[in-house]
């Protein structure tokens, strides 16, 4: 049994599969096919949540997703905030609670995947109800690739719930031969369970597809490029505002239906009906078809629709035509509602009449589903005769269709839908026909007019004429901006918070515009309504980041021997999306000591580091170093085959920008090195100055970072590791100078060798093909071991560079530093020009003399490594603040060789200062610190031939 | 998601690409005989108009040639993409 | 058991607000923009100037351009003296402004984190700190397990992508509610006189030579004493029709909030290399900005991927936001700078200020803003505190560069 209320036959769901599910701590039954909220209605439950501000109790409102009372929070399979029980597919197992319209997180980590997927089509058809299905067919016969979407489990749009017959059979019958053609077509995908939740520029449409908890991937993201797109979106029933109109049991009335139809469900034993629109009398034949007792339809219009006033008298319901419901009784759900005569011109109100009922539907006509149309910056115009705002104007390659467009009959939605398939087909140079339309119920176009507020017979109660059921907001409250001065429809938004709940407004936007409207004594068409954003509905977190998510989240890049790196138990440093050894760990050393000892290994014997993220770049062309004097600011033509010079790169504007090495490699050839971080930055730059500013050169560039695994092997023994493990490559210093290379082969690959030094030691860079890096590496680690070879990390070649004062990029400058002010003027040429950079060095403010200078640091005795990034000041006793700073620390290390801790850092006037007494404020101590040279160590450069 | 016409790879999403931002603001021909306010004009100010802008993109992720298109700022709507179609399209020397 | 009405506790806006003005034809000040900017200007002109004949246009709605559309943080942890001294200033005023107004702003100092995911964010948190706390900012640096205590949800295991190895920590930076902020300015302006004229966008100036005299609208032309703009991302388009070249370009710059939940994010969260910056607002929701999209527009909306690239950054660092609901996305036009670093000043143009350029950091200077703007405005120089932050700086070189350091080491 799945409810007292359900019916013995009828509706989509399968009664040969019951569902146990669990709802505020009651254990139900509901069937396959069930959303939460039939399967609730079914039990007969109809209290679901509670109101956010007045916890007023509240039902199910409505059977989609423009429900703006019918929140929960699911707890099982794993709980999920704020989600409307009228899109909640029923499950085995689910558990879920109402909601005071606030949910919970889980401190549990979600389970579940989520994914994201590309396609493009022809035609993208939004909606599968009668006008997305007659245009998907329309263009797919066509020859159109077609993907339809639809946010329901089944297609079939309106006709789902509705019950009408198409070619003298169950409209039903007709969806599912539409979509088994559209299914056998190879160039259509169809994608039901699938939300379009954004239209974003040139028909970029972004879609949300429920798969369910079982599937592999819980949700996928769909990113759709369509040529065209057909918005089928179909309307949304409007509820009436009057007093009380939110109790559990009040329903639109096109819902009832949907329960009725669809679900097989009774939402009441006894109804009373109030509308301003023809649809709803459909509801009430129906449901008194059904068995349930209408106790009156009450028409506010003064005039009840002859065609369907008639019907009524034949099925003995009352119409009471010039009425109004004024106001409702019951707590947790409705009991009765009081009527009275209502002239909707002056808003009078007659002698009040209650009627018993436990079910209140309600319909103040339909608003078109325009947020897609309108993100795709479709005009949307105030009708009045529709009584909402429809699409208006046009926007190329989107046809608006259907209830979407404003159309109210099956018969035109399925004529318009085609329309819209033949044209988007038509676009692409496809001919295309409509078919045959199926034959429709012979009703009248339903007509409506429209109402925003029945008066409170109990002139000022409290507010209790509810406008946003989401936010529990009231006529008072927007009569409240209003009186307050608001005059703009965005202001009083904001005001009441009406349309800024999950449900961003479905049902309340066009009411509210008609309260303020009313208010102001201005037009509707002026006052509008608030914008319609993505997403159309709510879109979980977790879809939308799809995979990127760990891991996945960036990138990792490493190098060719990065599996040697762990297991010799590396930790290591993200730079860029690279991952670097940061240092060596012996078992029982901390950072500090391996540091060490690596830095020793360096400066006594031979040590190893893996470089291969250093960026390369291949710079070819008849003109390449032409081009290559334009972008360093040292002389780069001038360098012969077979050396390397050190080159430094600013930008325009005169600020360093990365560094590296260069070297010749051919006739008009050269390989640049750059910043592991900077390199694709590097090459970008390039490309902009040679292709916008110098398209005259001839020169190409490509990245070739990750063709070379580069191995340095630096310290006074690296000659002697290289002499066992490399030949073809005389090695002394006269023939293989400090800055050339040479080619040579190590283990059998062939490698280029470079003399390079970053440490200041002699020093060693060996490249070979990435495929090799590791054997080549282990062959010099071998080749190393009886010199006791030592790999050592980013960390170590850090604090071995600073002691030759050698700054980093990006450490020891932030984007505000000249090469004057690194002390390294003698990088910038006095002969070329020009280069990029070199106008902005004569700027006044960059030939300040007090600018910031690089300088070391040594503290004084005793104190130890002063953190990075510390601030310097002058003055031995703080001041009160602000404090005058003098710079700052850049980098800063222990050092084996110096027997001292020591730094580089930026200091006003710094090179003036040298020997003078500065302080370091760390925590709240000031520690003295002598200026120093930057170069602490070998400042000859004895060492660097060994 | 704009869709950017790459003049040698076709129409491609907008993250296929680096913006340049405004299009045709060339490098003065000998810098250091300008003033320092006309390189500072150079440096830093672009035009910014709401309406059609003649920009630069650069498809990052695919030839990584910089070309020209017209957009309006406002709607993200392309005009044409650089009168490119006489231009030689290899890359090779 | 009442049920829980987490709604209920809000506090109510006063019962009246201001009334929109027309024009009249000639004022002492007219201020271009009736956002957050203009409107905080016109106070203080007000109150610290005495100058009351004023009328602030707007061309849509008062304050619904980008204090419409921020997330509302505010700080002053700032790197460089210059811009720290301003957003200082601006704080400071803030934690006064609620009675100054007599306006519930919700203004809630539930401090600020900004994390560090690299080595080098490590030093340039470490140096940020050093600088706020010798600027008298209040300022710390948290190592990995007090960012853990300050924000128990945020992912602080090393198995990050990019772990969180510490974050500068703001106890009284905060978040307050953008509209309250603009309301209870707009009401005590019209307490004091002050013409709130909606509707009516200026299309141009009345010049005499190189004297600005007035601006042209299309309510028609107003005379004024002193013309202040303080339009944000359509700076530019006002600018040009002077011919007055700015170093400014229009962003989108998106944001999104999600459905209302139950308490769980104490503080505020800013991280750039996973990039999102996150809040619970008031009422429950999760607001979330991204990036600045990197291509000019006006169009007041941004790509998508920039969104799930935000999404993927919050699920990253909160694993628990995985099942919250995106409800609402938006973007704002931000005019940037070269520098990241505001424009506030005289122009070339006799009796017309500028001030633009506030990129992504408006909000949070609002009254700061407003303060030296009105300074500058009555008194034809700029305050202390915004003379750094003049036009020439671009000529000069004297850059205030709050770019950081964005390289990578070696």
């Amino acid at each position: 049994m799945s409810g007292p209320f359900r019916l013995d036959e009828g509706g989509r769901i399968d009664r040969e599969r019951p569902v146990a599910f669990r709802f505020d701590g009651r254990d139900l039954q509901g069937l396959a096919g069930d959303t939460l909220a039939s399967a609730l209605l079914a039990n007969g439950v109809h209290q679901v949540a509670t109101g956010i501000r007045y916890g007023r109790p509240r039902g199910i409102l409505s059977a989609g997703p423009e429900e703006p009372n019918a929140l929960v929070q699911i707890e099982k399979p794993f709980p999920e905030p704020m989600l409307t029980a009228t899109t909640v597919e029923l499950a085995d197992g689910l558990e879920a609670v109402g909601l005071p319209g606030q949910g919970r997180l889980s401190p549990d980590p979600d389970p579940a995947r989520y994914d994201a997927v590309h396609a493009h089509c022809d035609v993208l058809v939004v909606g599968a109800g009668p006008a997305g299905l007659s245009a998907a067919l329309a263009a797919a016969r066509g020859g159109a690739r077609v993907v339809v979407a639809d946010a329901d489990t089944e297609f079939g749009g309106g006709l789902l719930g509705s019950g009408e017959m198409l070619d003298h059979a169950p409209a039903m019958e007709w969806v599912e031969r539409a979509r088994a053609e559209l299914a056998r077509r190879t160039e259509v995908r169809l994608l039901p369970r699938t939300t379009v939740t954004g239209h974003y520029d040139a028909n970029y449409l972004v879609a949300v597809e429920n798969r369910g908890d079982d599937a592999f991937t819980r949700q996928r993201t769909w990113h759709i490029r369509a040529h065209e797109v057909v918005l089928a979106t179909g309307a949304h029933e409007r509820p009436l505002v009057f007093a009380d109109n939110d109790r559990p049991g009040t329903m639109l009335a096109g819902a009832a239906r949907t329960y009725l139809h669809r679900y097989a469900v009774l939402p009441g034993r006894r109804a009373v009906v109030f509308t301003t629109d023809d649809g709803a009398y459909t509801a009430a034949l129906d449901l008194c078809g059904a068995g349930v007792e209408i106790a009156a339809v009450v028409d506010a219009r003064p005039e009840p629709p002859p065609f369907w006033a008639k019907r009524c008298a034949e099925q003995g319901i009352p119409v009471r035509a010039g009425h109004a419901v004024v106001g409702t009784s019951g707590e947790e759900h409705v009991t009765g509602a009081s009527i009275a005569a209502f002239d909707p011109d002056t808003g009078a109100l007659g002698p009040e009449e209650h009627h018993d009922c436990d079910l209140l539907l309600v319909s103040g006509g339909w608003n078109p589903a325009v947020h897609l149309y309108s993100q795709a910056r479709g005009p949307l115009a105030y009708d009045e005769a529709a009584g909402a705002f429809l699409p208006s104007g046009s926007v190329p390659g989107v046809h608006p269709a259907g209830a979407a467009a404003g159309l109210r009959t099956t018969a035109q939605c399925l004529s318009s839908g085609a329309v819209a398939g033949v044209q988007a087909a038509s676009r692409l140079g496809l001919e295309a026909s409509a078919a045959p339309r199926p034959e429709t119920d012979p009703h009248p176009v339903p007509k409506g007019r429209p109402l925003w507020l029945v008066p409170d017979p109990e002139a000022g109660a409290p507010g209790r004429q509810f406008v946003d059921l989401a936010r529990d907001a009231t006529v008072a409250d927007i009569d409240k901006a209003v009186g307050a001065g608001l005059t703009s429809v965005e202001h009083i938004k904001r005001f009441t918070t009406i349309g800024t709940g999950h449900d961003q407004g479905r049902t309340s936007g066009t009411v509210s515009s008609g309260i303020i409207a009313g208010l102001l004594g201005a037009d509707l068409s002026e006052v509008g309504t608030t914008t319609f954003r993505a997403p159309y509905s709510p879109v979980s977190f977790a879809a939308l980041a799809g995979r990127e998510r760990g891991e996945l989240y960036d990138p990792v890049r490493v190098t060719a021997m990065h599996d040697w790196h762990v297991e010799r138990g590396a930790p290591f440093e993200n730079v860029g999306q690279w991952k670097r050894p940061w240092y060596y760990p012996r078992p029982g050393e901390d950072m500090e000591a391996a540091v060490l000892r690596e830095c020793r290994a360096v400066r006594t014997g031979v040590g190893m580091q893996d470089v291969s993220t250093l960026g390369k770049i291949d710079v070819q062309g008849p003109d390449a170093a032409a081009f290559l004097d334009l972008v360093y600011t040292n002389m780069m033509s001038t360098l012969k085959l077979g050396r390397i010079r050190y080159g430094l790169m600013c930008t325009a504007d005169g600020m360093v920008f990365d560094d590296g090495t260069v070297m010749r490699t051919g006739e008009n050839r050269y390989l640049a090195t750059t910043t592991s971080g900077g390199a694709a930055g590097v090459l970008e730059h390039l490309e902009d100055w040679l292709q916008t500013e110098w398209p005259h050169l001839r020169v190409h560039l490509t990245s070739v970072t990750e063709q070379w695994a580069t191995i340095a092997l630096a310290g006074p023994r690296s000659r002697e590791v290289l002499e066992r493990a490399c030949t073809g490559i005389d090695l002394d210093n006269a023939d293989f100078p400090f800055m050339s290379w040479r080619h040579g082969t190590i283990a059998g690959r062939r490698a280029r060798v470079c003399r390079i030094s970053f440490s200041g030691e002699l020093a060693f860079e060996v490249n070979v093909p990435w495929w090799h890096g590791r054997q080549v590496w282990e062959a010099l680690y071998a080749a190393g071991e009886p010199f006791g070879i030592t790999p050592y990390g980013t960390e170590t070649m850090h604090v071995l560079r600073a002691e030759k004062g050698f700054p980093i990029v990006g450490q020891d400058t932030d984007g505000t530093v000249t090469p004057q002010d690194l002390g390294m003027g003698w990088a910038v040429s006095k002969k070329k020009a020009d280069f990029i950079g070199s106008r902005s060095f004569s700027r006044p403010d960059n030939t300040r003399t007090d600018r910031k200078q690089l300088v070391g640091l040594i503290p004084a005795a005793g104190e130890g490594v002063l953190p990075e990034g510390t601030q310097i000041v002058g003055t031995r006793v703080l001041p009160e603040p602000p404090v005058p700073m003098l710079g700052h620390v850049t980098s800063s290390y222990r050092s084996a060789t110096l027997g001292t801790p020591f730094a580089l850092a930026l200091v006003k006037g710094g090179r003036d200062r040298i020997g003078q007494t500065v302080y370091g404020h760390v925590g709240d101590r000031l520690v003295p610190v002598e200026i120093t040279d930057p170069v602490f160590y070998d400042k000859e450069g004895a060492r660097r031939d060994g | 998601m704009m869709l950017i016409p790459c003049p040698w790879c076709g129409p491609r999403n907008e993250t296929e690409f680096h913006y340049g931002g405004q299009a045709d603001v060339a490098c003065p021909g000998d810098p250091h005989a300008v003033s320092d306010a006309e390189w500072a004009g150079f440096l830093f100010f672009r035009d910014n108009p709401k309406g059609v802008f003649t920009e630069r993109w650069m498809h990052r992720s695919g030839c990584r040639r910089w070309f020209t298109v017209r957009r309006d700022t406002a709607t993200n709507e392309i005009h044409d993409a650089g009168a490119h179609e006489d231009e030689e399209r290899t890359v090779t020397v | 058991m009442a049920p829980r009405t987490p709604g209920a506790d809000l506090p109510d806006h006063p019962d009246r607000l201001w009334r929109s003005a027309d024009p009249e034809s000639s004022y002492d000040v007219v201020i271009v923009g009736g956002g957050g900017h203009g409107l905080a200007t016109a106070y203080y002109l007000a109150v610290n100037h005495g100058i009351t004949n004023i009328a602030v246009l707007e061309r849509g709605w008062l304050a619904g351009g980008n204090m419409a559309r921020n997330t509302t943080i505010i700080r002053s942890n700032y790197l460089w003296d210059e811009s720290a001294g301003l957003y200082e200033h601006a704080l400071k005023l803030w934690e006064g402004l609620e009675d100054e107004l007599d306006y519930p702003l919700l203004f809630s100092q539930r401090g600020v984190l900004n994390l560090a995911h690299s080595l080098q964010e490590v030093r340039d948190g470490v140096r940020r700190v050093g600088a706020n706390r010798l600027n008298g900012i209040d300022a710390e640096w948290l190592d990995t397990e007090q960012v853990a205590e300050a924000c128990p949800i945020l992912n602080t295991s090393p198995d990050l992508r990019y772990p969180v190895l510490g974050a500068t920590w703001q106890p009284r930076a905060g978040i307050a509610k953008h509209d309250h902020v603009a309301w209870g300015f707009a009401r005590a302006l019209d307490l004091l006189g002050v013409d709130l004229v909606e509707g009516c966008e200026v299309t141009g100036f009345e010049r005499v030579g190189d004297r600005v005299i007035g601006v042209e609208t299309t309510r028609g032309p107003i005379r004024a004493g002193r013309v202040a703009l303080a339009a944000a991302g359509h700076t530019s388009v006002l600018a040009d029709t002077l011919g007055l070249r700015l170093p400014l370009q229009s962003h989108p710059l998106q944001a999104l909030v999600s459905e209302l939940l139950e308490p769980v994010h104490p503080t505020v969260v800013m991280s750039n290399a996973v990039h999102v910056y996150v809040s619970q607002a008031h009422k429950g929701e999760l607001v979330l900005g991204a990036g600045i999209d990197s291509y000019n527009s006006y169009g007041q909306r941004g790509a998508f991927h920039t969104i799930e690239r935000e999404l993927a950054a919050a699920v990253e660092l909160f694993p628990m936001f995985s099942r919250a609901h995106v409800v609402r996305t938006w973007a704002g036009v931000v005019d940037v700078t070269p520098d990241a670093s505001a424009i506030m000043g005289p122009t070339p143009f006799e009796g017309l200020y500028v001030n633009c350029g506030w990129g992504t950091g408006g909000f949070k200077a609002t009254p700061g803003v407003g303060w030296c703007f009105a300074h500058t405005i009555a008194n034809g120089e700029p305050h202390p505190l915004n003379a750094p932050f003049g036009l020439e700086r671009f000529t000069t070189g004297a850059l205030i560069d709050e770019h950081g350091a964005a390289g990578v080491a070696h």
